[in-house]
């Protein structure tokens, strides 16, 4: 299972690089859903059913609306200068890629390896989380029950976020 | 170990698209890529090996099997990632706004922000 997760993994850096790198941008865009949809398969692999389903809609809305906006404006990429600059900038993007693994390495040495998580916090909500919330889904007793002031503030957020679109979508702006 | 640095460079591959790209909706990309490889971290940390998925059902309604994966991080999560579509539709919003008033999508020409 660790070989299969590589492989997706492996697959949607493909997928970032490609949608990153592409003159059309219709393409990136659509690159751009391998990285998306990967993320599901991880997901299901990683035991995570939940964060699976919200995830599949939530890159089909993306898609579409990045779409509805490469539709409504250009597929075209912008020109970007080569030259003894851009050289300079490599370099110096790698020895930063370099110097963020190394650190983050250095970071997370303390931290339990892959699969051998132990749950200290989470007790508190598997052992008694059932009997306690009445829901057999473990995930939704803690985001309704446990946590609900969190989902309040999340509900919040895409409030604010929804009023924010259609402000700066409204048709006729004031001068 | 391996597997949390892929996932580390994935979020460098978004890192690069904010940083280095003049086109706005690569900027949004970028800034999607970050968001979700943050997201596939937290949960390949809450994974235990052989786990089950965190849904009392069937077999596992029994009150002693406690082998399921994290439920903790996946809640929070479901959350992110919610909030991470919020923040993505309204970018994208301000960037065809930005389209509509300049014709071009590349930050640099977009200079005078004013009104």
């Amino acid at each position: 299972m660790e070989i299969l997760l590589i492989v997706i993994l492996v697959l949607m850096i493909g997928g970032a690089i490609f949608s990153l790198e592409a003159r059309d941008l219709l393409s990136a865009v659509i690159a751009y859903g391998i990285v998306g949809f990967g993320l599901v398969i991880c997901f299901l692999l990683l035991q995570a059913p939940d964060l699976a389903l919200v995830q599949i809609v939530v890159e089909t809305i993306t898609l579409i609306i990045m779409i509805a906006v490469i539709l409504n404006s250009t597929r075209e990429d912008v020109k970007t200068r080569g030259g003894i600059r851009s050289v300079f900038f490599v370099i110096f993007a790698f020895i930063f890629a370099g110097l963020f693994l190394y650190f983050f390495n250095r970071v997370t040495g303390t931290l339990s390896d892959f699969g051998e998580h132990v749950m200290r916090m989470s007790e508190a909500y598997v052992l008694p989380g059932a009997e306690k919330t009445g829901s057999a889904n473990l995930v939704t007793g803690v985001i309704f029950d446990f946590r609900g002031y969190d989902t309040l503030g999340e509900a919040t957020i895409l409030f604010t976020a929804v009023i924010g679109v259609l402000t700066v979508l409204r048709v006729k702006g004031r001068k | 170990m391996i597997i949390y640095l892929l996932c580390i460079f994935l979020f460098l591959v978004g890192l690069y698209g904010v940083v280095a790209k003049r086109n706005l909706i690569k900027i949004v990309i970028g800034l999607a890529i970050m968001e979700y490889s943050v997201n596939l971290f937290l949960i390949l940390i809450g994974y235990v090996k052989g786990g089950a998925a965190p849904i009392r059902s069937g077999e596992m309604a029994d009150k002693a099997f406690t082998n399921f994966v994290d439920p903790l991080p996946q809640a929070m999560v479901l959350t992110a990632i919610v909030i991470g579509l919020a923040t993505t539709a309204l970018l994208l919003a301000i960037a065809i706004r930005i389209y509509k008033k300049y014709g071009t999508f590349d930050i640099r020409e977009i200079k005078n922000l004013k009104g």
